[in-house]
């Protein structure tokens, strides 16, 4: 265990270093405190928001899970961008500049540190996730006295979509370069998001190929399934034309959602974390 | 059992033959250089000794253990050709590191030992960052000696040193195989290799072409004789020609001041088995 957690610190301070946590920090605060103006705003003007008058909208449940929504959309970027920040070069990037072979002779094993490495960068960024998330909770409450349902869950799902992040980006860590790992996975990234929002405006058109188009994604890149399980959360409690309304919008939620999905999600992240085990073990260096 | 055992030893990358059934032995407190042009394959010999490069085919062990095993990697201390240390560390932040990698219970004394071994004992505090590339290297080596490995494994270890650096890494191996620490030694300095190893094992091309001790490695070439003619060279004589020679030019009325038995060097031993490659 000592050896668990000597790695995660070697990881740690490696990220403390190379300012990893300075630029999210530097971001996070940004974020939040233009989330919060916007936040102020829009409720301090939420009785000058007026919907067409045959549609009996819930201004303040709809706004609430708007912004949640869109909190949960910056928070999962910037959680993605930590995450791959801190693994995209643990196998190729640190053997490349020499600092992973006099790691690897030691009686520790390739399979330790990788896990290793995964479970310091998982523990950072899902306490990340969850303060940011949280915040933007508070920021929501405090402002305009809403909270969605169930608060906690779609923090947990968002922080367990970096997850799968993480474990992706470690895998290709072991087959590519840091640059060409950093691409990939945002590319990965970019793709399940514009797959969620296909499925949104599928939905919208009420064209199942899209939606199945979508549903596909969402299973094959599970961190995007968890991300729209969560904005189906947020909007749950909507109803009537507000849910409706929440459903057209980007933040409206996942068609593939509940336990199956996050079922799969932990079965894709054992799956990936032992291929990169694999690999690794298998790879010259 | 040998410290290091290597058997038909084949590594293939692509279409590359890298290693063609290559048979090394490194006994327990034997210093066993390693020389070969660039290409011949020392470092994917090196590399496969300590885990880093899987065999394509063949054997290596290391204390009886398969090499890259858990058991083998305990046995082993390494310095790697190109390595790095974070530059945030301090010298003795990345010997902790390693103590605890290693699973060492040395402690403060056994990194205090090591920088002293290395003449880095002023140096504890700074940071690799601040470090000299000599300095590194010699750290790389303290690090290698974490937790008394038996079996050491050093890959071109004075690369970056000065002459007072690499006369400290000498005295260092010597002390070492006077403690029964088995080392292979990966060099390109054919003096040093000369000064401190037992034996040599000559790579080119993936083949060994030549091993043994540096005396067996080196052959006669004749003796010089100097006289009061001049100094004259008898192509293929020995030492045991010698008493021969010198009654002959006496017995000839000359006067003989000196005479000396010829042998070829470790260099030249060396070029004459990797032919006109460039290392």
């Amino acid at each position: 265990m000592s050896v668990v957690v000597t790695i995660m610190g070697y990881g740690f301070r490696e990220a403390v270093r190379r300012r990893v946590f300075t630029v999210v920090v530097v971001l996070t605060a940004i974020f939040l405190v233009l989330f919060w103006l916007a936040v102020r705003f829009v409720f301090h003007r939420l009785s000058a928001i007026s919907p067409p008058a045959d549609l009996l909208v819930d201004k303040r449940t709809f706004a609430g899970a708007f912004l949640l929504g869109l909190a949960m959309f910056a928070t999962l970027f910037l959680g993605v961008v930590l995450a791959v920040f801190l693994t995209l070069g643990v196998v190729s990037g640190d053997a490349e500049r020499g600092l992973l072979q006099p790691l690897v002779v030691r009686p520790v094993g390739r399979a330790t540190l990788l896990l290793s490495r995964f479970l310091g960068a998982a523990i950072v960024c899902v306490a990340y996730v969850l303060a940011v998330y949280g915040i933007a909770l508070a920021i929501i409450d405090a402002s305009g006295s809403w909270l969605p349902p169930s608060p906690a869950e779609p923090g947990l799902e968002l922080a367990g979509g970096v997850v799968i992040v993480i474990a992706l980006s470690i895998l290709g860590s072991v087959v590519l370069s840091s640059t060409a790992n950093g691409i990939a996975i945002f590319m990965l990234f970019g793709a399940g998001l514009v797959a969620g929002l296909l499925g949104s405006i599928g939905h919208a058109l009420g064209s199942h190929t899209i939606e199945h188009a979508s549903s596909i994604a969402a299973w094959a890149l599970p961190f995007e399934a968890l991300y729209q399980d969560g904005l189906r959360l947020i909007s749950s409690s909507a109803t009537g034309a507000t849910g409706f309304l929440l459903q057209l919008g980007p933040f409206g939620g996942a068609f593939v959602h509940g336990w199956g999905v996050r079922v799969w999600a932990v079965g894709y992240l054992c799956v990936a974390l032992g291929l990169a085990v694999f690999l690794f073990q298998r790879r010259d260096l | 059992m040998a410290a290091l055992a290597v058997h038909g030893l084949e590594k293939r990358y692509g279409s590359v033959h890298a290693l063609k059934g290559v048979d090394l032995e490194v006994e327990d407190g034997e210093l066993v250089g390693l020389l070969g042009p660039n290409g011949a394959g020392k470092s994917t010999l090196v590399k496969i000794a300590v885990g880093l490069v899987r065999a394509t085919a063949g054997r290596a062990e290391v204390v009886g253990a398969r090499a890259g095993s858990r058991a083998a990697r305990a046995e082993l201390g390494y310095l790697a050709e190109l390595f790095r240390f974070p530059g945030w560390y301090t010298a003795d932040e990345v010997l902790t590191l390693h103590q605890r990698l290693t699973g060492s219970d040395g402690g403060a004394s056994e990194r205090a030992r090591l920088l002293e071994l290395v003449a880095l004992d002023d140096a504890r505090g700074r940071r690799v960052e601040g470090m000299s590339k000599g300095m590194q290297q010699r750290l790389g080596i303290a690090q290698a000696l974490v937790g008394s490995p038996r079996m050491l494994v050093l890959d071109e270890p004075t690369s970056a040193l000065d002459p007072a650096g690499r006369r400290i890494v000498r005295v260092l191996l010597e002390e070492l195989r006077d403690r029964g620490v088995s080392v292979l030694l990966n060099s390109h300095l054919l003096s040093e290799i000369e000064l401190v190893c037992d034996r040599v094992t000559i790579l080119r091309a993936g083949e060994v072409v030549a091993a043994g001790s540096p005396a067996e490695l080196s052959r006669p070439r004749g003796v010089e004789l100097e006289t009061d003619e001049g100094t004259r060279t008898i192509d293929g004589a020995t030492r045991e020609d010698v008493p021969d020679l010198v009654a002959t030019a006496v017995a000839a009325g000359r006067s003989v001041y000196g005479v000396r038995v010829l042998t070829s060097t470790l260099e030249d031993t060396y070029l004459e088995a990797v032919g006109d490659e460039v290392s």
